[in-house]
C-alpha cells in the first residue's frame, strides 16, 4: 500500500479547465447511475439507542435507576451554576442536589440523586469530571447512608395528634402556634416519604425538602479517592 | 506589508523592556518561561500571553478593553483589528487550527463579548483550543446592569472548556496564562477570561509566573498497556477492519502515525470531516470522508466493517446517521483524550484513552500480524469504483459549483489552506479537493457556522505568514448567503494586505436549505431563494480588492489563475447552476449505507 496517487477523483481532473464550453463527460456513472439503496446489501445487526451493538431478536434496554453521586469541588464563584448548567443541558435526570462545606477549607461536596440507566450514569460522572473545580466525583455505593432533612408544617386543629405521628417518624416540633404546627424530620427518602404520607390527613400547609446527601459506610472514601478529614490535607486532582 | 506588521515594536525601548524575554535568573522559570515586569494588571495580561507564546491577538477595540489594548501597544504581539468581534473569535480559531497554537481573541464587555459568542460555540463544539479575553465593566458596577455590562462569565459558561473571571491586578495574569494553557491542554477547547477595568487598570508589580494548565487538566497520553493488547487482538482477528480518523488525530499532530499504522497494516481509512488531511486522499487505501453527504464508498465501508477504529472522534449524528444502523456489525475500538467521549453516542468495545500520536503508536507497536483483510480492500476498492464522487456538465445546464472547486485544487499546491463557509459550497469544498496534508481544511463543523469562511481565511493567512510560510495559497470557498454574514472582513484582508481569494459559490440561493426543501417541503422555498443579491465583483473592487465575476466553464481558469497570481485578496463571483443538488447524501437519522445517490432516493 503506497502513497502514490491514484485516479480516485472525476475525470475532469487533468486540463478539461481549459476547453470551451462544458467540460467532457466523466466516463464513470453519474450519481443517478449508481446503484440505489434498495439495490445495495445492508448489514443485519443493529444498535440500540445508547450506541450498543444489540441482538435485534432479544432487545434489552437499559433500564434507568436510582444514583446517589458524591462530588467534592472547589468551593469557587459559580460552581454551582457549573454544576447544574451541565446537568439541564445534557438532559439528565437529577431528582435532587444538595451542597454544602466539607472538613476540608476551600472544597464543598455535592451531592446528587439521579434517575438514569447505566450508561447514563457514567457520563454524568465523565463530564463532571471535566469541570476544572470539580475534584473527585463518584457514585456512592449501593449500602451508603443517605439522610434528608424535611420541614412539614400542618394545621394545628389537633396538636396532640400531629404530636404523635411526629414521635413516630422521630420527628421534632420546632414551632407551635394556634393555627400550625412546623416539624422537622431527617431520614432517607422513603421513610421521609412515609412520614409525609402520615402527615397528609392534618393538612399540610408547606414544605421544605433538602434532598438527600450522602456518605460512604465504613473507610470507603465516599468521592473517589476522597482524603479522610483526619488526614489533615485536602483532596487533589488525580492525575 | 503584513511582514512589517508581524515585527515585535522592538524599535521602542519601553516595549523591548516589557516583552517576554525569559528571565533566566528566575528560580521559578522550572516549567516555563516567565514574563518580565509590570505595574498594572492590563500589563500583566500581555506578559502572560507573551510567556506562553502568543504571537498574534486579532479583536476589536472598545471601552471597557481599553487597558489591554493599551498595554499591546507595547507588545511583540501582532493584533489584528477584525471588522466583528465574530470576525476576531473565527479568525483566532482558523488561526490555531493552522499553526497548532491557541488561537487568541478580544472584545469589549456587553456587545463585544456577545458577538464574539458564535466564533466560541465554534470553537467548542470543534475542539479548537482558543484563548478570548473580554473587557468587563469595573468589578464594583457588576451586578448593577451597567453600560455595556453582560454576565459574560454566564453567557460562555456552556460553549467554553472553562472561563474565569479576574479577581484583582496581582493574580490576572497567572489567570490568563493558566486559560491560555488549558485550552490546549489534554482536549483541546476554548477559555475566557473575563476581565473588569479595575482589575486591568490596577496597580502591581506581580510578574506572572510559568503558564500551566489547572490540576487535573493535563491526562496521560498513553493508553492502559492492557487495553492496547485486548485491541491489538480485535484488530488482528477482524475481516473487515476500518481505520476512522477524526479532527482529534490533526490536534494531537498524529497524522504521522495514523499514517504508519494504516499502511503497516493494510487497513483501509475513512476520515470524518473534521479529520480531512489527517490521511492522505490520493492513498490507495483512503476511502475519503464519512457520514451525511460522505462518499458512497466511506459510507459502504463503514457501514459493513467488523472492526471500527476510531481515533479522535465523537461519533457526531452527521457522521452516524441513524445510531441503530451505524457499522451495527463492528466491533469499535475507540481511542480518544476525552474519557467522556467513549460509549458517549456508540458503544466503545476497546476503549483506549490517551493522546491520539502516543494511542496509534502504541496499537503499531502491540499489533503483531495484519489483519486478513484482501478480499475487504478489494470490496472497498470495488465500491470506490461503483460509487465515484461525480457530477455531470450538460452543456444547457449552468457552470456547476465541483468544477470550480476541481480547478482550484489544480491550480494550487498540496499545501493550500482551504477555508469555507457552510453549506452546500463546503461539501463541495470538501468532495472535490483532494487533501493530502492535516491543517489545510479549515471548517466550521461542529456547529456549522455560516460565515466562518472570510475570517477563517484572514486568520488561516495571517497564521501562514506567522509561520514563515508566505507562499502557501489561502482559499476561501463561500456561499453567496456565508458571503454576506461576514464580507466585512475583506476590509481586514485588504488593510493587512493579506493574500488570500475567495471563491464564492452563488446560486443566489441559502442552498443546502433549498435543496432540503426540494427534498423534504415540496419545494416550497421560503426564505432560501434570494431575490436579489448584489454585485459581489463589484462590491470587492469597492473594498479595494480584486474582484472578478465568472459565468462559463471556459472563463473558469482564467479567473483563478488571476486571483491565485493577484498578491493581495481576490474575490471571484462564481454564478453557478442554482439547481446542483449536493450528492450523496444520507437523510439525518438513515442508514449510511443507504446513502441517496438521486434526489428522488431523498
Amino acid at each position: 500500500m503506497s502513497g502514490d496517487s491514484n485516479d480516485s477523483r472525476p475525470a475532469t481532473d487533468g486540463g478539461s479547465a481549459s476547453d470551451a464550453g462544458a467540460p467532457e463527460a466523466d466516463s464513470r456513472p453519474a450519481p443517478s447511475e449508481q446503484p440505489a439503496p434498495e439495490e445495495r446489501d445492508h448489514p443485519e445487526g443493529r444498535r440500540n439507542l445508547e450506541g450498543i451493538r444489540i441482538d435485534p431478536v432479544v432487545e434489552a434496554e437499559h433500564e434507568s435507576r436510582r444514583a446517589v453521586i458524591s462530588a467534592l469541588v472547589e468551593d469557587e464563584p459559580g460552581v454551582l451554576a457549573r454544576v447544574s448548567g451541565l446537568v439541564s443541558r445534557r438532559q439528565f435526570n437529577i431528582e435532587s442536589l444538595t451542597v454544602g462545606p466539607t472538613t476540608v477549607d476551600g472544597h464543598s461536596r455535592i451531592t446528587m440523586v439521579v434517575e438514569e440507566t447505566d450508561p447514563g450514569i457514567d457520563q454524568i460522572e465523565k463530564q463532571m469530571a471535566k469541570l476544572k473545580p470539580v475534584i473527585s466525583v463518584g457514585e456512592v455505593a449501593g449500602d451508603a447512608v443517605t439522610s434528608e432533612l424535611v420541614l412539614l408544617k400542618v394545621q394545628a386543629d389537633d396538636p396532640a395528634a400531629v404530636h404523635a405521628v411526629s414521635e413516630m417518624y422521630d420527628g421534632r416540633t420546632v414551632d407551635a402556634g394556634p393555627e400550625t404546627i412546623t416539624v422537622e424530620l431527617t431520614g432517607d427518602n422513603a421513610s421521609i416519604d412515609n412520614a409525609i404520607g402520615a402527615f397528609e390527613r392534618f393538612g399540610i400547609v408547606e414544605i421544605a425538602r433538602t434532598g438527600p446527601t450522602a456518605l460512604a459506610r465504613g473507610n470507603t472514601p465516599t468521592a473517589p479517592g476522597e482524603k479522610p478529614g483526619t488526614a489533615g490535607e485536602p483532596t487533589t486532582h488525580d492525575d | 506589508m503584513s511582514d512589517t506588521a508581524a515585527q515585535p515594536r522592538d524599535d521602542d525601548a519601553e516595549g523591548a523592556a516589557e516583552s517576554a524575554d525569559a528571565d533566566a535568573d528566575d528560580p521559578s522559570d522550572a516549567d516555563g518561561p516567565t514574563a518580565g515586569p509590570v505595574s498594572t494588571g492590563a500589563e500583566s495580561v500581555v506578559a502572560a500571553l507573551e510567556a506562553a507564546g502568543a504571537e498574534t491577538a486579532f479583536g476589536v477595540q472598545g471601552g471597557a478593553i481599553m487597558p489591554v489594548y493599551d498595554a499591546l501597544y507595547d507588545s511583540s504581539i501582532r493584533h489584528v483589528t477584525m471588522a466583528h468581534e465574530q470576525g476576531a473569535s473565527h479568525a483566532a480559531d482558523a488561526y490555531g487550527v493552522v499553526a497548532g497554537e491557541p488561537g487568541l481573541c478580544l472584545a469589549t464587555s456587553g456587545p463585544g463579548a456577545t458577538n464574539l459568542v458564535t466564533g466560541i460555540a465554534d470553537a467548542d463544539m470543534d475542539s479548537d483550543a482558543m484563548l478570548a479575553l473580554t473587557g468587563q465593566v469595573p468589578t464594583e458596577f457588576v451586578g448593577n446592569d451597567a453600560f455595556q455590562e453582560t454576565d459574560t462569565v454566564g453567557v460562555t459558561r456552556p460553549i467554553t472548556k472553562h472561563n474565569y473571571f479576574a479577581h484583582g491586578a496581582d493574580t490576572v495574569g497567572d489567570t490568563v496564562g493558566e486559560a491560555f494553557e488549558l485550552s490546549r491542554a489534554g482536549r483541546p477547547g476554548p477559555t475566557l477570561v473575563d476581565l473588569p477595568k479595575d482589575v486591568t487598570q490596577g496597580e502591581t508589580d506581580e510578574t506572572p509566573g510559568p503558564a500551566t494548565p489547572p490540576a487535573g487538566t493535563d491526562p496521560d497520553p498513553n493508553a492502559d498497556a492492557d487495553a492496547v493488547e485486548e485491541a491489538a487482538r480485535a484488530i488482528e482477528a477482524a475481516e473487515r477492519p476500518v481505520c476512522l480518523f477524526g479532527g482529534g488525530v490533526i490536534k494531537a499532530d498524529a497524522s504521522d502515525a495514523a499514517r504508519t499504522f494504516a499502511r503497516t497494516y493494510g487497513i483501509p481509512v475513512t476520515t470524518t470531516m473534521p479529520g480531512i488531511g489527517s490521511f492522505p486522499e490520493d492513498d490507495d487505501l483512503c476511502l475519503s470522508w464519512a457520514g451525511m453527504h460522505g462518499t458512497g464508498y466511506a459510507n459502504m465501508a463503514i457501514t459493513h466493517t467488523d472492526c471500527l477504529i476510531a481515533v479522535g472522534t465523537r461519533f457526531d449524528d452527521r457522521l452516524t446517521g441513524g445510531i441503530d444502523t451505524f457499522a451495527p456489525e463492528a466491533e469499535v475500538v475507540h481511542v480518544d483524550i476525552d474519557p467522556a467521549e467513549i460509549s458517549k453516542n456508540v458503544h466503545a468495545d476497546y476503549p483506549l484513552i490517551g493522546d491520539a500520536e502516543r494511542v496509534l503508536d502504541q496499537l503499531t507497536a502491540a499489533v503483531r500480524e495484519a489483519p486478513d483483510a484482501e478480499a475487504w480492500r478489494e470490496r472497498c476498492a470495488e465500491w470506490r469504483e461503483t460509487y465515484p464522487l461525480t457530477y455531470a456538465t450538460p452543456e444547457d445546464e449552468p457552470l456547476k459549483p465541483q468544477f470550480v472547486v476541481e480547478a482550484f485544487d489544480e491550480a494550487t499546491d498540496d499545501d493550500t489552506i482551504v477555508t469555507t463557509g457552510v453549506g452546500q459550497h463546503q461539501m463541495w469544498a470538501s468532495q472535490f479537493w483532494t487533501y493530502t496534508e492535516p491543517r489545510t481544511w479549515v471548517s466550521s463543523h461542529g456547529l456549522g457556522t455560516m460565515g466562518y469562511g472570510v475570517p477563517a481565511a484572514v486568520g488561516a493567512r495571517v497564521a501562514a505568514d506567522a509561520m514563515g510560510e508566505p507562499d502557501r495559497d489561502v482559499v476561501c470557498f463561500d456561499g453567496d448567503g456565508s458571503f454576506l454574514m461576514t464580507m466585512q472582513e475583506l476590509s481586514v484582508a485588504v488593510r493587512e494586505d493579506l493574500d488570500v481569494t475567495i471563491a464564492v459559490l452563488n446560486n443566489e440561493y441559502i442552498g443546502m436549505v433549498r435543496q432540503w426543501q426540494d427534498a423534504f417541503y415540496e419545494g416550497r422555498h421560503m426564505a432560501s431563494d434570494y431575490t436579489w443579491m448584489p454585485e459581489f465583483d463589484k462590491l470587492a473592487e469597492a473594498f479595494g480588492a480584486l474582484g472578478l465575476r465568472v459565468d462559463d466553464y471556459d472563463e473558469v481558469a482564467p479567473a483563478v489563475e488571476e486571483a491565485l497570481d493577484y498578491d493581495g485578496p481576490a474575490v471571484i463571483d462564481f454564478h453557478v447552476d442554482p439547481e446542483e443538488n449536493v450528492l450523496p447524501m444520507v437523510p439525518s437519522g438513515g442508514a449510511n449505507g443507504k446513502f441517496a445517490t438521486a434526489e428522488d432516493q431523498l
